[in-house]
């Protein structure tokens, strides 16, 4: 009976990992036409998107890239201390904390932002529709992340959601660390 | 105790997480919405009787045509055979209890359900007239019509193909029992696992691309509207990125069904097993490297439409090995003209008119003369109503004594597979003339001497209502009044026949162990 429970805990950490891998392929293809759409519109009109890219607040985006990294590593933390059975709810709430700062500082962007993109037109204005909408997007798949850490932290989470979990935070950050240079170093040693 | 004994209140049905009662729900759902988009094409052959538009006015026509595509395409084709039938059997054809994540399977069928009533909603609202392609900058700038309302609707249903298909692929990979190797699987499982990769790679292209139309629409601002600075190019680019490979989502079930109807009414094993499966998964990859054939006169780049033409062959081999393999299964075999079986080769010979017709249009210069006119429309209605529509009834005759636990009338569903058959040539054949004829698509109105053609067309319409509200009828009568199916009243191979019917709960009284592959069948039994 023992072995049989096993094998059933085991299954589903296996089924539930090989999930959330699958749904990250759906993910990457979610963003697809929006990182298509870019290049489509940046190839056609690439001074303009240079001009604008030097609108952006290149010392926040920075230091909320560094944010979004760190805050891997402590989920990465986070998954480790699950499988080793310790206590893993300082990391969550540090990985949590860490993802709601960047949120702040990034909601403080885009009003800063805002009244330059209503006043730009053109090309530098598909710029801004598309600097809204993927970091607007990539905020509101953190918000999710924030819901599922929470989640996590109110009860006792298992090895297997905690990784299940991080491979979901590890995905958003890494679609910020494709975001980061489309917008903020966009040819940046030109200025 | 059978699957459905397990309880008899709405809120047990509404409430489940068995995949057999998912998949019924899934199917009256879809049914509705198939005699939806039904009626609007009903009323489009009867203003289509008279060369003069006297029925409904253009706008309505417009209206009627894009709830046609938009409730055909999203809501009854695509969830048909992977929702209802790859449901109830994919876990039991590889010996699993259920799907791997049976919640997350009814959250698919709850989210099916929400899409479909934004959709009504924009029906009700006065419908939308983009056609279900919603080609830019008309659906962005100029329509008045519930373009968000469908576009809402089309997107949240699109949430739903998704997870059906991520469930059905972690299922195949991880719940197989004990001694089912992949080169052991039936081809249904491997059809269904091939759509289901492309459900999950090719849904959100389309769900992001629709979000971004929306956002045009609603903000004024975006990347499609030349006016805007935008590329109309982009979407249909993007756009058919999705709804090419979402072509193969409707007919690799198909094939599936007909490689286990064939081979148990031939009494053969399926000839090729291997190339069989190897031809699905062809047609799945070279399927996402064909859409710019939708594109030919659209202004894109002379050279990408000969690379895309060419692709477009490409992709007759694998289905061409599909047709031969079944025809070769045939030869030799005892075979039984039952009523799946006469859906199944239905299903063969509509495919391959189909798929031929489909070659004239992947020729670059035929192209230019048939584009957007009815040789078009009666192509894909051959692939998807003469193949994919066939095959989802042939699919739900042949399993019906599983998923019921009731025969079905033979003689009667003998002679609705031959009026669906009948009517269905008699509707779309004369398409095919009318538009070498050089007959646009989209009119409400026509040339006079068109009208012969379209009143045989009118007619073959009527004809297949009839062929399609007899199944209706005498599977629900059924269901209360028809004999007690035994477990296997094909004698089929294959694990859901060595089960009761229907089956229990969780399908099996014991785990199965697979010792051999699929279709051992033999004509001298």
């Amino acid at each position: 009976m023992a072995t049989i429970q096993l094998d059933s805990t085991l299954e589903r950490r296996e089924s539930s990992l090989f999930g959330m891998w699958a749904f990250l392929a759906t993910e990457v293809l979610f963003f697809g036409p929006l990182f298509f759409g870019y290049v489509h519109e940046r190839i056609g009109a690439p001074d303009a998107f240079v001009a604008a890219s030097h609108h952006m607040h290149i010392v926040l985006g920075t230091l909320n890239t560094a944010l979004l990294m760190t805050s891997s590593l402590t989920m990465a933390l986070a998954v480790f201390a699950a499988k080793e059975g310790k206590p893993l709810r300082l990391w969550l709430v540090l990985t949590a904390s860490l993802g709601l700062v960047f949120l702040a500082i990034k909601g403080g962007e885009w009003a800063m932002e805002a009244s330059e993109a209503a006043s730009a037109s053109g090309p530098e204005l598909t710029f801004y529709f598309l600097y809204y909408t993927m970091t607007g997007l990539h905020g509101l798949h953190l918000v999710i992340g924030l819901s599922i850490l929470a989640w996590l932290a109110l009860r006792t989470a298992t090895p297997s959601a905690v990784e299940v979990a991080g491979l979901y935070w590890h995905f958003v950050d890494l679609v910020w660390v494709f975001l980061y240079p489309m917008f903020y170093l966009l040819e940046r040693y030109r200025a | 105790m059978s699957y459905l004994e397990e309880g008899f209140s709405l809120r047990s049905w509404l409430t489940t997480n068995d995949h057999k009662r998912i998949a019924v729900l899934y199917m009256l759902a879809i049914t509705g919405f198939f005699f939806l988009g039904g009626a609007a094409a009903a009323i489009m052959r009867l203003e289509l009787a008279t060369p003069a538009g006297d029925l409904v006015s253009a706008g309505t026509y417009n209206r009627l045509f894009t709830i046609h595509g938009v409730v055909m395409v999203w809501f009854f084709l695509i969830p048909s055979i992977p929702s209802v039938l790859g449901n109830f059997l994919v876990p039991i054809m590889i010996g699993a209890k259920d799907m791997a994540f049976p919640r997350l399977n009814l959250a698919s069928w709850y989210i099916y359900v929400l899409g479909g009533i934004f959709t009504i909603a924009a029906l009700i609202a006065g419908g939308v007239d983009t056609g279900w392609t919603f080609y830019t900058p008309y659906s962005t700038r100029f329509s008045d019509s519930n373009v968000l309302l469908v576009i809402a609707g089309v997107f949240i249903v699109g949430f739903s193909s998704i997870l059906t298909g991520l469930n059905i692929i972690v299922t195949v990979h991880r719940l197989r029992a004990p001694g089912l190797t992949w080169f052991r699987l039936p081809l249904f499982i491997w059809a269904n696992y091939a759509t289901s990769l492309i459900l999950l790679l090719a849904t959100p292209v389309l769900a992001m691309t629709l979000t971004l139309v929306g956002l045009e629409r609603f903000f004024g601002v975006g990347i499609f509207d030349p006016a805007l600075g935008g590329d109309p190019l982009l979407f249909q680019h993007l756009f058919w990125f999705y709804s090419h490979p979402a072509v193969y989502i409707m007919v690799l079930p198909a094939m599936g069904v007909a490689s286990e109807i064939i081979p148990c009414f031939a009494r053969r094993p399926v000839f090729g097993y291997r190339m069989m499966a190897y031809a699905i998964l062809g047609i799945a990859s070279i399927g996402f490297l064909v859409w710019g054939h939708h594109m030919f006169v659209s202004g894109q780049s002379m050279y990408a439409g000969i690379v895309f033409s060419m692709l477009s062959f490409l992709v007759a081999i694998p289905s061409a090995i599909k047709v031969f393999n079944w025809t070769a299964t045939l030869y030799k075999g005892s075979i039984v003209f039952s009523a799946p079986m006469l859906y199944a080769l239905g299903f063969v010979g509509l495919f391959t008119i189909g798929g031929m017709t489909g070659l004239f249009l992947a020729s670059l210069a035929l192209d230019v003369h048939l584009t957007d006119t009815y040789f078009v429309i009666a192509h894909f209605h051959y692939i998807m109503v003469g193949g994919a529509v066939m095959a989802y009834l042939g699919g739900i005759h042949f399993w019906w004594p599983k998923i019921s636990g009731r025969l079905y009338p033979e003689m009667l569903a003998r002679i609705a597979a031959l009026t669906i058959f009948f009517g269905f040539n008699l509707t779309f054949f004369p398409q095919y003339l009318l538009g070498w004829l050089g007959m646009p698509r989209r009119y409400h109105e026509y040339p006079p001497e068109l009208q012969l053609l379209n009143v045989l067309s009118s007619a073959g319409a009527a004809v297949l209502a009839v062929g399609y509200l007899l199944p209706l009828m005498y599977l629900g009568w059924s269901l209360f009044f028809g004999k007690r199916a035994s477990d296997n009243p094909w004698r089929a191979t294959g694990l859901e026949w060595q089960t009761t019917s229907p089956p229990p709960k969780h399908n099996f009284e014991a785990e199965p162990v697979v010792t051999t592959g699929p279709y051992g069948y033999d004509p001298a039994r």
